[in-house]
């Protein structure tokens, strides 16, 4: 196979989550239909996952973005553990990015933690789906 | 993983290490050949995993049938796969995939697999690589293979020729006895299961496909397919479905049963792989060569008509070959 089909066959996997006693999924679907338009496979896990349940879902679907969504303040307690997950389970090629209702202050600690990116509430569309296409595994 | 040699990969998936099941399932839908290496590593003709399909239209509650089915196959004691096909967009080509979502309480159970896949373009409500992650599934050594098809309607019958039981998920809103009585998907299933029967209709459409499956002659094995109401939320009806498993099961696995269903599998499967495989030499031949434009302007000008076309692109093609370019 040429080179050129394999990477027009290279479809974007991307995992979205809801994590922790978080139940507001809204914004989680929006991107969800966003990253579809933009032509990438979602898997949505939806609300209540725990890390370890989130990292083994990004294991068996062979994710390559994974993108929990924060709504209840709880990003600082459960960043750390999916970040330990994730190293436990080897996935150091996958990219997590965060997003949700996360203050301003809030973002430089998580990303020390290992969040590469992180879009808050009101980012645009377009900036995500570049960030996404420029950073993810080839 | 592709630092592993086609041995190691495959030997990892035999040893069910979820992380070489997962990349070896990723290699098959990019068509990649070390994919179609270690396949054929894993090839078994007649194996002893159960293969099921669950097929039926979008929102009759496949996701949530076959959860509760891994729950009832887990207190069994049985370990179980699942591939949930969901469709590709024909525009953008992006895919939303919410099966995974209705069986996530399995998520932290090490005796279940579930592999999420978007159709990508192909018909039949299947995705391109679902036979193949199949074989990835049973070589991991699961008891049960499941898979969940599209959901797109009435012709969605690839699975089954592939599965060994086919499950047909309906509800009470499926239409009248004038559907029940269409040919297509309601011809292959070898159990029907009317779910959300808490909805009102219950009895008349059991009874429309009652009468519509007695209308049929009976199956050549002798199999008479069973309607079974079920309410997927409450887990209602679910253990009078695993029982028609297994007794479909044991019909099938009498006398030379799995033969001939191995069979049937291998024909479907070697139809499909060449007609992949004449498409992509085809297409690699011409790739680059700007002919695919040329005939594609002509036909819209009027100056050749598409049949032509293909006729003279396919002789080309043979003198070509002919001539071992």
């Amino acid at each position: 196979m040429s080179k050129a089909k394999e990477n027009k066959d290279r479809k974007i996997k991307v995992l979205v989550s809801k994590v922790g006693l978080d139940g507001h999924d809204r914004g989680a679907k929006v991107i969800c239909s966003l990253l579809k338009e933009a032509g990438m496979e979602v898997v949505y896990l939806g609300m209540y996952q725990m890390p370890k349940d989130v990292i083994d879902a990004a294991i068996d679907e062979d994710a390559d973005v994974i993108g929990p969504s924060f709504l209840s303040g709880e990003h600082l307690v459960y960043t750390p553990l999916l970040v330990e997950e994730m190293k436990k389970a080897g996935l150091d090629d996958v990219l997590l990015i965060a997003g949700g209702v996360i203050p301003a202050e809030d973002i430089p600690t998580l990303k020390e933690m290992g969040v590469k990116e992180v879009f808050t509430a009101g980012s645009l569309t377009e900036p995500i789906i570049k960030y996404i296409r420029n950073n993810v595994r080839r | 993983m592709s630092a592993l040699s086609v041995e190691q990969w495959a030997q990892k998936v035999k040893e069910n290490d979820r992380k070489a099941a997962a990349k070896l399932i990723s290699a098959i839908e990019r068509k990649e050949k070390i994919a179609r290496d270690i396949l054929k590593q894993l090839f078994v003709p007649v194996g002893k995993t159960t293969v099921l399909g669950v097929t039926g239209s979008a929102g009759a509650g496949k996701s949530c049938l076959v959860s509760c089915l891994i729950s009832a196959f887990r207190k069994r004691g049985k370990t179980v796969a699942v591939i949930a096909v969901d469709p590709s967009s024909p525009f953008t080509g992006g895919a939303f995939l919410g099966d995974r979502l209705r069986m996530q309480v399995h998520g932290r159970d090490k005796g279940v697999y579930i592999r999420s896949m978007a159709s990508r373009g192909y018909l039949g409500g299947l995705a391109r690589g679902t036979v193949d992650a199949m074989r990835v599934m049973e070589a991991m050594g699961h008891d049960i293979v499941i898979v969940e098809t599209v959901g797109t309607g009435q012709d969605e019958i690839d699975v089954a020729r592939l599965v060994q039981t086919c499950i047909l998920v309906l509800t009470p809103t499926m239409g009248d006895d004038i559907q029940a009585m269409k040919a297509g998907i309601m011809e292959v299933a070898q159990i029907a299961i009317l779910n959300k029967a808490d909805m009102p209709g219950k009895e008349k459409a059991i009874l429309d496909l009652e009468v519509a499956l007695r209308m049929r002659p009976t199956a050549a094995d002798g199999w008479s397919v069973p309607v079974v109401p079920t309410v997927a939320t409450t887990e209602e009806g679910i253990d009078e479905v695993v029982g028609h498993i297994e007794n479909h099961q044991a019909h099938i696995r009498q006398g030379d049963g799995m033969k001939k269903f191995a069979f049937q599998k291998a024909e479907k499967e070697g139809s499909v792989l060449i007609k992949d495989e004449i498409e992509r030499v085809i297409f690699d031949h011409i790739r680059g060569t700007g002919l695919r434009r040329k005939y594609l302007e002509k036909i819209v000008a009027g100056e050749i008509d598409p049949y032509t076309a293909v006729e003279e692109v396919m002789s080309l093609f043979i003198k070509k070959s002919a001539k071992g370019v």
